[in-house]
Formats: C-alpha cells, sequence, structure tokens
C-alpha cells in the first residue's frame, strides 16, 4: 500500500475515534510528538517530586506528612506509567533520561519555581494539580491508547491531590493571622505560573494544530486556560482569599472572567532554564542518577552472576 | 509529663519507627532508581504509620492534651527515646538499606515477641505492622546481598557501611529500665544467627571485635538527632498552637 493509504487509514481511525496502538501504523511525526509529550509529561512528574519533596522533613503534623509522602510518591508513580506508555513507541527510558539531564528534553516549567513556605503545599495541589487536571482529563481521551489509558489511571489519583491541596489552604484560611497571611502570599506567588502551565497563546502555539487533527490534544490552550480560571475564581471565594489579578472580573456576556495580561517575558525565560530553579531542579535529578550509577551497575552484575550460577547448576 | 515505663516504652517505639521514617523519606525524588526511590518512600510511609499508632497509644495513656503530634514535635532530644542506629545519616544507598536490613530484621524478632505481650494495645500494632516489617526484611535483605556481591565497588562500599553502623546495632539487645514487655536481650542470638545467613551470602561478614555505642533509648544521642528534630519540629515550633 502506498504511504498515502496508510494515511488516510490512520486518520479515518482517528476520526472515528479508534485509539492509536502500538502496532499500528502511524506517521513519524505522530510517533515523535507522542514521544516529545509523553515523556515531557513523565519528566515533569519525576522533578515534580523535588519541589514538593522539599517539605516531607518539615511538615506540621504526621497526618500532613503521611499525606504529603503518598503523594509525591504518587507521582513517582504517574512517572513510572508514563515512561512506559511512551516506551512503547520505541524509546527506552534511559533515552529519554538522558535527555532530560542533557536539557534536550523539557518537563514543565512550573516545577522551576520554589517551594518556600507550607503554604506552598496546599497552593501547588489546588492551582498546579488543578491546572494539570484539567489538561490530563482531556488526554484521557487522547488518541494513542497507552497514553489514554495510563492518564486515566493518573486522573483518579490527581483529582485528589488537588483537593488535598485544597483542603491545606483551607485550614490555613481559617487559622491565625500569620497562617491566611501565609496562604495568601502562596496564591500569589503560583497563580501566574499556573496560568503558564496552559501554554502560549492558540495564537503563539506552534505545536496546537496537527496536534488537534491528530486528537493528541482536544481543546486549545486558551480553551483550557479560560476552564481553569473560571473554576478557581470561584473557589478562592470558599478560601476568603483574593487572585493576584486586578483585571479578574465576570463577564456576563462571555459567560467567563475576563483576566489580566499574563508576563509571557517571564514564561519565555523560565523555559529557556532562567526561572529560580531550573539550575538546582535539573541538578538534583543529575546528581541522583550518577550517584546512583554503581548502584544500579551493581544491579546489573549481581543479576548475572545470578543467571551464570543457574545455568552451571 | 506523666512517666510510667508503659509510656517511655511506647515513646520508644514510636521515636524508633518515626526517626527512621524520617530518614528514609529523605531519599523521596532523590532514588537511585525509580521503582527503588518508590520502595524506600514506602517504607518511610509505613513507618510512619507504625509510629502514629505509638504515638497515639501513648498519648491514651498520658491523657491530658498529649497528642501523636504533642509527642512527635513538642519533645526535645533529651526526650527522644529512638535507637541510634535510626537516626544515622543516610550515606550512600548501601549504607541506607543496611540500616534498612539491620533495624527490620531486629524489629521482626521483637514484633513477633510484641504480638503476643499482655498490653492488647501494643501486641494489635505490632501484629498489625509485622506484615509491612516482612517485606521489609525481604526487601532490604535482597539490597544486601545484591550490592554486598554485586561488583567491586558496591562490595566495598558494603563494608564501609557495617564498619559505619555496626556500632549502633548492640543497644538494641541492652534493655533500658522500661523496657520489660519483651526481653530484648533474649532476640540477640537470633538475630545475629539471621543477619549473618544474609552476611554469608552476600559475602559479606560480621565485624569480630567492635565497641558498641549506648544510649539511645535514655535520650542520650548522637549529633544528628538534633538536626532531625529541627526539621521535623520546624513549624510547631515557630507557630505555637496553629493548627495544620
Amino acid at each position: 500500500m502506498p504511504v498515502q493509504d496508510f494515511e488516510q487509514l490512520f486518520q479515518k481511525k482517528i476520526d472515528n475515534e479508534v485509539k492509536i496502538e502500538p502496532k499500528d501504523w502511524m506517521p513519524d511525526a505522530y510517533r515523535k510528538t507522542n514521544i516529545r509529550q509523553i515523556s515531557q509529561h513523565a519528566h515533569s512528574e519525576i522533578v515534580g517530586m523535588l519541589p514538593e519533596g522539599n517539605w516531607i522533613s518539615r511538615a506540621p503534623s504526621l497526618k500532613r506528612k503521611a499525606i504529603l509522602i503518598a503523594k509525591v510518591q504518587d507521582e513517582a508513580g504517574h512517572g513510572l506509567y508514563l515512561y512506559s506508555a511512551a516506551e512503547t513507541l520505541g524509546m527506552s527510558r534511559e533515552e529519554m533520561i538522558n535527555d532530560l539531564h542533557s536539557g534536550k528534553a523539557k518537563y514543565s516549567s512550573i516545577f522551576n519555581y520554589p517551594t518556600l513556605t507550607w503554604a506552598d503545599m496546599g497552593a501547588v495541589g489546588w492551582l498546579v494539580d488543578g491546572a494539570a487536571i484539567l489538561n490530563q482529563v482531556m488526554l484521557c481521551r487522547t488518541s494513542y491508547g497507552p497514553y489514554a489509558r495510563a492518564m486515566v489511571r493518573i486522573c483518579k489519583e490527581e483529582s485528589f491531590h488537588q483537593r488535598q491541596g485544597f483542603e491545606t489552604l483551607l485550614v490555613l484560611s481559617r487559622g491565625t493571622d500569620e497562617q491566611k497571611a501565609m496562604c495568601q502570599d502562596a496564591i500569589n506567588r503560583w497563580w501566574w505560573p499556573s496560568l503558564m502551565m496552559f501554554g502560549p497563546k492558540d495564537s503563539e502555539s506552534t505545536n496546537s494544530d496537527q496536534s488537534m487533527k491528530w486528537k493528541i490534544k482536544r481543546k486549545t490552550n486558551d480553551e483550557l486556560r479560560q476552564q481553569f480560571i473560571d473554576m478557581a475564581a470561584e473557589q478562592v471565594k470558599v478560601l476568603g482569599m483574593t487572585l493576584p489579578d486586578e483585571k479578574l472580573k465576570w463577564n456576563a456576556e462571555r459567560k467567563h472572567y475576563d483576566f489580566g495580561e499574563i508576563d509571557w517575558n517571564e514564561f519565555w525565560n523560565v523555559v529557556k532554564g532562567n526561572g529560580p530553579c531550573n539550575k538546582q531542579r535539573l541538578e538534583a535529578r543529575r546528581k541522583a542518577h550518577e550517584e546512583g550509577q554503581w548502584v544500579r551497575e551493581a544491579a546489573m552484575a549481581f543479576a548475572e552472576k545470578r543467571r551464570s550460577k543457574q545455568k552451571a547448576a | 509529663m506523666m512517666n510510667s515505663p508503659l509510656i517511655d516504652y511506647t515513646l520508644h517505639l514510636a521515636d524508633t519507627t518515626l526517626i527512621l521514617s524520617q530518614r528514609n523519606a529523605e531519599w523521596c525524588g532523590h532514588g537511585p532508581i525509580l521503582e527503588q526511590d518508590i520502595a524506600i518512600t514506602n517504607i518511610s510511609l509505613d513507618l510512619l504509620g507504625q509510629s502514629r499508632n505509638f504515638y497515639q497509644y501513648a498519648a491514651t495513656l498520658i491523657g491530658g492534651d498529649a497528642s501523636e503530634d504533642s509527642l512527635a514535635y513538642l519533645r526535645k532530644e533529651r526526650e527522644f527515646k529512638n535507637l541510634l542506629l535510626v537516626e544515622q545519616a543516610n550515606g550512600d544507598w548501601g549504607q541506607t538499606i543496611l540500616r534498612q536490613y539491620l533495624y527490620s530484621q531486629f524489629q521482626y524478632l521483637l514484633f513477633e515477641k510484641l504480638q503476643q505481650c499482655n498490653d492488647a494495645q501494643l501486641a494489635a500494632i505490632a501484629a498489625k505492622s509485622i506484615k509491612e516489617t516482612t517485606y521489609h526484611v525481604r526487601w532490604s535483605s535482597e539490597w544486601v546481598i545484591r550490592l554486598g556481591d554485586g561488583t567491586e565497588e558496591s562490595h566495598t562500599r558494603m563494608l564501609k557501611a557495617i564498619d559505619e553502623l555496626w556500632r549502633y546495632t548492640g543497644e538494641m539487645f541492652v534493655p533500658a529500665a522500661y523496657e520489660t514487655i519483651v526481653e530484648v536481650s533474649r532476640l540477640k542470638n537470633e538475630w545475629q544467627q539471621k543477619v549473618m545467613n544474609i552476611f554469608s551470602e552476600a559475602t559479606l561478614s560480621i565485624p569480630e571485635k567492635m565497641f558498641m555505642q549506648n544510649g539511645g533509648k535514655n535520650g542520650i544521642h548522637t549529633e544528628q538527632l538534633g538536626y532531625i528534630l529541627t526539621d521535623l519540629q520546624y513549624l510547631q515550633r515557630t507557630y505555637p498552637g496553629a493548627e495544620w
């Protein structure tokens, strides 16, 4: 069959909502886009363990400590499913990790911001996980089967994390004056970076059109961002806190909240590696990998010894 | 604070599991392999769960305003009764898993006895926890073997870890005055035998004569504990009386 026919067949499947599976024919660009996106997503889970892991040792109660450890561990689990999903497209986990460490592969810029106070654990859960979920709920219906199935599992846990984050803030919002101030400060610092998580405006986004056609994405960056703002603008009232945007206002005509201009210079600056923690995050991952080298070598050497012993027996 | 041998003993069990949990959690996000990052974090969570059960029981024994959090967050260095072994630094992966193995192997034998003791609450906690401990022993002993009998480098690192940690194992079998529920001195031979078996499979050996450090059970710690508590207790100390 000529390639055009394969392509037509492929697009027909997508149009008919048939999932693409690992052994199916797919255009090279579809494979590459999925590898890029899924591995980037996996890296985000792994790098994302660092800002929250930062508060495990200092969590303010044993219950909060248990919740936080379990949450960060869930992120590691998500990283695992996602690396496995990406591996079905023909790239090994090791290659993906090397690309992360060399700076070739990206991860979500949000994790390049520091977690400065305990309230950040709440704000990250509420806003960062909240923004991530909107994207992930959409991805439960993405066209590549293994990615969609991984997302279904991940979404269940993420929505739990978001509720926990909100509840952490709720307790602070009802606490002492210092706790309330801590809560508002965290919201102020995480709000704009959370909006940036949805990526550039549709008019500036390079990968969007083809991804929509292939149903890798089903909603545009701007649609998801608006959905998030509408949700958070209501939820923040429950906290008795405010979002740091003077232009945030309900627009009855659009039936959406209007909002102020995002600082895209900041966005691109962090993407380019100049965020407050880009250097530390990547170094922490490289360090863990390098210091684990001897452990991985020993585990392989031992497995090899066992195999040859069994053969000899 | 009210004192009784039972309270002190329960706090000793609570402190030991909490401090080891706290140490293991330092690996979260920094493990050598993703799967093992998850495993050590899991063990940290198990131990934290065990410590909460012990603290909650101690709090009911003490009564008044005592709670799991007041006991974990508002007691001072000299009041903590954990074993010296568990407060030792993580070091490399070899040292961490050796610390885990030496302790888990002991905890397993201890909980076997504790689940049969006359104190219903301690017995119940031990019976529930020993399932987790069984896994901790298996996981950590497999790693001791793998690293001991892996590469030359991993073998050398395990020798160093033994040299670092062995001196803190004697304390497990020297009973404190409050430690009457299980006769720990009687666990020593079986523990040593089990460790010897694992070490021999790992091509490692037990140090022959080494001076044993003592004191954790009575609140005389190594210099490391103060730093652990500084981190652990930071928020509760900075914002007294706040709810979280």
